[in-house]
Formats: structure tokens, C-alpha cells, sequence
């Protein structure tokens, strides 16, 4: 069996291959979220500590959140035990947001990564999700950067 | 290779069982990322079976008590006013006696009763209605007898604006953001999104804390608000006492909003001679 314009072809895929997967070739071991451990220590230091630790915080803070909507509306239990034996009362706005309260400081102080702006949104925009959550929840006063 | 009918069936109704029974099992297995003895209600939360509340009219007299109570609702929970009717939200809101309690107006009864404004809000009934049409449970019963609302799941179908028989649903034809004050927004409460049905939650997240609905509190006593199952609540004592008419009972939703209409105006009755 003989190919047409087999050479052409050949080389014609093998660019096709290497445009389409070139973003991966280039974001190769670059984490788009870096923890920095000094800021973590830092943290800490102060007293600032979330209900759960941020390696657990980082990537399941979404079906954390999940779980306290149902707790609270669907249950009516408003009381969180973390796994440090600490209580909290189950509240995005007024619990999270305590914290939270300026998506620019609250996350530069423990991600320190120049390839993203370091905001809540910053993240979530380079993971490509749109968190609807403050349509309704009143959302922290970002500062203008 | 050869395989007989009766090892074919065999072998199929095995893989059956494995798929079936396997995914069961994984589905069981996998759990939340929280256990369930993690979560625990407020202590000093107020509980009850059947919350309602008793609205004694002659003592909501002038038109700024009533406004006076309205707008706390509407302040602490970020209800928009866009100033027309037809995207009005309304939690708590008035009305003549001839709309709040059709079929018991006559044209004998007092003027003033005619043309006073009436303190409506949510009924949370034993059988509420909109509960029963919400296609997707987003309104629900809770233990406590209130009739909740999960703006989550909520998807705007108006089901339950529909079913309401005392017009206490209302829908955000706009977004409401636009129509607060940013300057008077309460950030310790969400202000919902557009396309959802809202309405009077009897104050949860204040019940939680242990503090009574924010009506009740800036009534000065005409709103009384007890657990309708406790005989020996306030609000039970009242209902005893006097009598007191709901809004629509012959529809069956057990209403527990009760109104004192104004029985003590006249102590001493005319003698019919």
C-alpha cells in the first residue's frame, strides 16, 4: 500500500501533534499554586488559622462548603467541630468572609506565585471556574490593585 | 473458542451482578468530605415544634408602628424596594381587611376596620401548599414548623407563587442588588440573585442565635411569638384568652399567623332591647 503524499502528511501531523499539545510542554512543572512556607509559618504565628488546615483547605474547600450549605439549610445545624476539636458556627459570609475579607491580602499571604495575580479569583480564573457564590452572598471588598 | 448457551448465561448474569452490585458498593462507600457527628446545632438556638406568631391589631395603631416593623424585616434581610408594584419583594407588607380576609367583610363593620392596614406575612402552614408543588425542594417543612426556602435550589419555576394562597411569594423579576443601597446592604446576610422566589423565613438565622424574628422584636408587644405546641407558651395563653381569626382557614393549610381583630374595643355591650 502506497501512501499519496505520505511525507507530507507525516510531517504535516506531527506539527498538528506538537501545536496542540504545545501548552502542556510549556506549563511542564509549573504548579499554578505555589505555597510559600514562610507565609504559612507566618500565618500561624498570628493566630490566622482556618477551620481545617490548608492542606485539606486548598483543594476540598468546595465540597466543604457544600456540606455546610446542606448542614445549615437543610438541617438546621449551624455548629462545626473541626478536626482540632475547635467550634464554628457554619457561615460563607460571615465566618469564611471574616477572614476572607480581601480576596487580594487574604490570598497573597500564602500563595506566592508571579505567573498569577494573586487574588481568590486569580486562582479560580486560572482553573477556569466561575463560583457563583456571590450572586447572593455579599462578597469582600476587594482592594483596586 | 466455543462456549455452550448455558456458560454464556452464566458468565453474563455473573458480570451482571459484579457491575450492579460494585457500583452499589462504591456509591455506599464513598462518603462526604465531612462526618455527619461533625455538624451539631447552635446551644443556645430557640426551639420549637410549631413556631407561629399572634398579631394583637389594637396594638399596631399608627401607621409608622407597622412601617416601623416592616422595615426592620426589610433592612436585615436585604429586601429590595424598586417602588413599583410589579417587581415589589415583599416579606412583610399590609393590606385592607377585605383582601386579608375575604368573605368576612360586611358593609356594617367598622370604618376604621375597613380601611386599616393589616400586618401579612408567610403563614408557614402545617400543609403548605407550596411545599407540595416545589418541583425541585427547594421550599421545604422544617422540624421547627418553618416553612424554608433553599435559594440554591431554587430554579424560578413561580410553582410556588402560584400555590400560595396568601400571595407571600414573590419572585426577583430584576436583580435585586439593584435595587438596595449599597451604603445600607447588611453584609451578615446574602441578598439573593435574580430568578428566584423568596419570602419571610420566620428569622432562622436569628432563632439560631437565640433571638426572636425581627418583627416580633420591633412590635412593642403587638406581635407575640411562641411554639403553638408548648400549652404553656405565651402565645398559646393568648390564643386561649381571646379569640382570634386566621387568613383563609377553610383552604386547609393550618395558617399559623392568628390575628387579634379588635374584641376589646367594646367592654360594655349595647343592650338589645
Amino acid at each position: 500500500m502506497k501512501i499519496y503524499d505520505g511525507g507530507k502528511i507525516f510531517v504535516g501531523l506531527i506539527i498538528f501533534v506538537g501545536l496542540v499539545t504545545s501548552p502542556f510542554f510549556f506549563n511542564r512543572g509549573k504548579s499554578n499554586i505555589v505555597r510559600d512556607p514562610k507565609a504559612a509559618q507566618m500565618m500561624q504565628s498570628m493566630g490566622l488559622q482556618c477551620v481545617e488546615p490548608k492542606a485539606f483547605m486548598l483543594p476540598n474547600h468546595m465540597q466543604l462548603l457544600d456540606e455546610w450549605r446542606d448542614s445549615v439549610v437543610r438541617k438546621g445545624n449551624r455548629l462545626y467541630k473541626a478536626s482540632d476539636g475547635k467550634n464554628y458556627v457554619m457561615s460563607f459570609q460571615n465566618t469564611c468572609m471574616n477572614c476572607h475579607s480581601d480576596k487580594n491580602e487574604s490570598c497573597n499571604a500564602c500563595h506566592n506565585n508571579l505567573a498569577i495575580k494573586h487574588t481568590c479569583d486569580g486562582c479560580h480564573n486560572s482553573i477556569a471556574v466561575k463560583p457563583y457564590c456571590w450572586d447572593c452572598h455579599i462578597a469582600p471588598k476587594e482592594k483596586k490593585s | 473458542m466455543s462456549m455452550n448457551r448455558r456458560e454464556f448465561l452464566k458468565i453474563a448474569g455473573i458480570s451482571t451482578i459484579a457491575g450492579i452490585g460494585g457500583t452499589a458498593l462504591a456509591i455506599g462507600l464513598r462518603k462526604g468530605v465531612l462526618d455527619a457527628a461533625q455538624t451539631a446545632p447552635d446551644t443556645g438556638a430557640l426551639t420549637g415544634k410549631r413556631w407561629g406568631i399572634a398579631i394583637d391589631m389594637n396594638k399596631l395603631k399608627s401607621e409608622e408602628n407597622i412601617k416601623r416593623v416592616t422595615d426592620a424585616c426589610h433592612s436585615i434581610h436585604n429586601v429590595p424596594d424598586f417602588s413599583n408594584t410589579k417587581d415589589e419583594v415583599k416579606w412583610i407588607w399590609t393590606e385592607t381587611f377585605e383582601h386579608s380576609f375575604p368573605g368576612q367583610e360586611h358593609k356594617f363593620m367598622p370604618e376604621d376596620m375597613k380601611r386599616k392596614p393589616f400586618l401579612l406575612l408567610c403563614n408557614h402552614c402545617d400543609n403548605p401548599a407550596c411545599v407540595r408543588v416545589c418541583p425541585t425542594k427547594a421550599t421545604f417543612k422544617r422540624k421547627d414548623g418553618i416553612v424554608m426556602q433553599d435559594m440554591h435550589r431554587c430554579i424560578g419555576c413561580r410553582f410556588c407563587m402560584a400555590a400560595c394562597p396568601f400571595g407571600a411569594r414573590s419572585f426577583n423579576y430584576r436583580d435585586p442588588r439593584t435595587g438596595l443601597n449599597p451604603e445600607k446592604i447588611n453584609p451578615e446576610f446574602p441578598t439573593r440573585t435574580k430568578g428566584v422566589v423568596e419570602k419571610c423565613t420566620f428569622c432562622y438565622e436569628r432563632l439560631a442565635k437565640g433571638i426572636k424574628p425581627a418583627c416580633v422584636e420591633e412590635s412593642n408587644g403587638a406581635l407575640v411569638f411562641g411554639d403553638l405546641d408548648d400549652p404553656a407558651s405565651e402565645i398559646r395563653r393568648i390564643l386561649a384568652s381571646k379569640y382570634t381569626i386566621r387568613r383563609k382557614p377553610e383552604l386547609g393549610t393550618e395558617p399559623n399567623i392568628y390575628y387579634i381583630i379588635g374584641g376589646n374595643d367594646y367592654a360594655v355591650v349595647p343592650e338589645i332591647k
